[in-house]
């Protein structure tokens, strides 16, 4: 078993390989504007470290958000493209998750990452495996009443802690690669479901058109 | 011929999602997935909405292509994707996967110029472009004159609009008469019923102190729907048919005038017409005439071709091939404002030295 992992659901631009006991290579670059730069280069530098090539992967593990979407679909579409040249699945995971995952907390607590426009994404957990609400996305202000004392990871905890007063400052702020390729290899050493490739928007798109759409026109 | 380039390109500029494959100058497939129907509504392009549509599309439109084509990933000679101008997400989506494709594949990576794309998709029509080539592009996101010396390194602007661009005036028109997005098509049709000499609409820049290449479309548009609206305050009906006719006729008139004359000017006997309002019927007819008139030889796409596809990208990707252009590195990134004089985006550490560092990179991950 040899796992690739990415994600671009957080500031992270995040990649790890994992041979199904342990993380061979793993590259962590935060850099909310630069996905699309970062990804493919850190794909090459995560393979060269581990001495390994791309075919040698058998399985693809992307984190499907929630995260803002621009750079989101980054990961998405590298690890569905990868899937396709390769012929190798493409494992779905909640990017919470992986940063759940790599809080080790046994007990229950929030994870929390950073919407923008001044709201968070979040999931509740009973420990650092397991997830016992649907990923959400809020106003911090009107979950306040929840999450006052709950022990919480991530950038938007971390943003926000006059309401996430719980906050972990110790704990993990963005998502690790490594993190979510060892959940992954735990999920299919037990045969357990993963989510399908695509992205968790958790909002419509903003059906606005732009006053100067298209205008491509050079200077 | 076997030994021309194979090249598979791939745009997602707008709300198209293509992807083409060429060999050399002949076209082995276009697939293209269109989100026009979920803007419809809108009146326009929502760029969120083109996004989603794009990662959607991405994977079953290159499989999609690789069938039609008849051609197996392995025998690729470079992938090339639309770097820009464009939305910035929509181009994110078609060069993150071009460079998982081309990495995956092991084969060398081509971003390039969308406008120049335009121009070398006729190639695949008319065969070689005459160097070098006049091309005027139009469509609802450019509205440019341009002269090619060389297709893939030297591109030089030589007007282009300064409000709206022509195909926008086409959508802002077609709202103001109610009839519906993409305006193009609906104006088309119905001016063919109507009168183009019915109504003076004002020609934009056209004075003897205006540029001589520049365009404005956004004076006409305001005049047109004036006009709509002083008949409607009146009570009577709107004639949509002569409106159509006589608006389309102001847009063309400007296009092929200014055209021609910048053929003259720089002694170039021949004109190219790319982008979607290429598709026009007046405007080739126009065209076609005035051309004739001045000895110059028109060269127009078919429609298909014109409006944004990934045969394009792959037509210039496989002219970047053929003439040994630098590619780009794993780190391109998509960049909405490119301009145009940019024809591609080469790696750095590439100058004059081919394409080695690229294929040192990729051959460690050849994939059978
Ligand atoms: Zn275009």
């Amino acid at each position: 078993m040899l796992l690739l992992a990415l994600d671009t659901a957080t500031p992270a631009v995040t990649v790890a390989l994992h041979d199904g006991s342990r993380v061979l290579a793993e590259s962590r670059q935060v850099d909310a504007r630069r996905h699309g730069e970062l990804l493919l280069p850190a794909v090459d530098a995560v393979l060269a470290q581990a001495g390994r090539k791309l075919d040698a992967v058998s399985d693809i593990v992307v984190g499907v958000g929630p995260g803002p979407y621009t750079g989101l679909r980054v990961g998405l579409v590298t690890a569905a493209t990868f899937g396709s040249v390769l012929g190798v699945p493409v494992h779905g995971l909640c990017s919470l998750d992986g940063i759940a995952h790599a809080s080790g907390l046994e007990e229950p607590f929030v994870v929390a990452t950073d919407a923008r426009r001044k709201e968070v994404y979040w999931a509740r957990y009973d420990n650092a495996r397991t997830r016992v609400t649907e990923p959400a996305v809020d106003r911090p202000a009107d979950i306040a009443d929840q999450m006052a004392g709950v022990p919480a990871v991530g950038a938007g905890a971390l943003l926000y802690d006059e309401v996430f007063t719980g906050v972990r400052r110790e704990g993990p702020e963005h998502q690790s690669a490594g993190a979510l390729a060892s959940l992954a290899a735990e999920m299919l050493a037990a045969g357990e479901e993963f989510l399908p490739d695509r992205p968790l928007y958790l909002r419509r798109p903003d059906a606005q058109v732009p006053a100067n759409y298209k205008v491509v026109t050079p200077k | 011929m076997a030994d021309e380039p194979l090249v598979l390109g791939i745009e997602t500029s707008c709300d198209e999602t293509g992807v083409g494959i060429v060999r050399g100058h002949t076209l082995l497939a276009d697939a293209v997935a269109s989100s026009v129907d979920e803007h419809a509504r809108f009146g326009g392009v929502v760029p969120e909405v083109a996004s989603r549509a794009h990662l959607e599309a991405m994977v079953p439109t290159i499989q999609r292509a690789l069938k039609d084509a008849g051609v197996a990933a392995s025998d690729l000679d470079g992938i090339a994707v639309t770097a820009g101008p464009g939305l910035a997400g929509a181009l994110l989506v078609g060069v993150s996967a071009a460079k998982a494709y081309a990495y995956a594949l092991g084969k060398p990576l081509y971003g390039v110029n969308h406008l120049a794309s335009h121009i070398c998709v006729d190639q695949l029509e008319h065969g070689a472009l005459p160097e070098p080539t006049m091309a005027l592009l139009v469509s609802g996101g450019h509205s440019s004159l341009l002269l090619a010396p060389d297709i893939t390194s030297d591109v030089r602007p030589l007007g282009s609009t300064i409000d709206d661009a022509a195909g926008e005036a086409f959508d802002k028109i077609a709202r103001v008469l109610h009839l519906g997005f993409p305006g193009g098509p609906v104006i088309d049709r119905y001016a063919r019923e109507g009168d183009p000499d019915a109504i003076r609409f004002p020609r934009g820049l056209t004075g003897p102190r205006d540029p001589v290449y520049d365009f404005s479309f956004s004076g006409l548009k305001t005049a047109v729907a004036r006009w709509i609206e002083a008949k409607r305050a009146a009570g009577e009906d709107v004639p949509v048919a002569d409106v159509s006719a006589s608006f389309q006729e102001a847009v063309v008139d400007v296009l092929t005038r200014k055209a021609v004359r910048a053929c003259k000017d720089h002694g170039v006997d021949h004109l190219m017409i790319g982008g979607g309002v290429a598709a026009n019927s007046r405007l080739r007819a126009l065209a076609q005439h005035r051309c004739e008139a001045a000895g110059i030889t028109l060269r127009v796409p078919r429609p298909k071709l014109c409006t944004d596809n990934g045969a394009m990208v792959a037509a210039l990707g496989a002219e970047m091939v053929a003439r040994n252009r630098p590619s780009s590195d794993w780190g391109l990134s998509a960049d909405s404002s490119l301009p145009v004089t940019e024809t591609h985006v080469p790696g750095e550490g590439h100058h004059g030295h081919g394409h080695d560092h690229v294929h040192e990179l990729s051959s460690q991950n050849l994939y059978p």
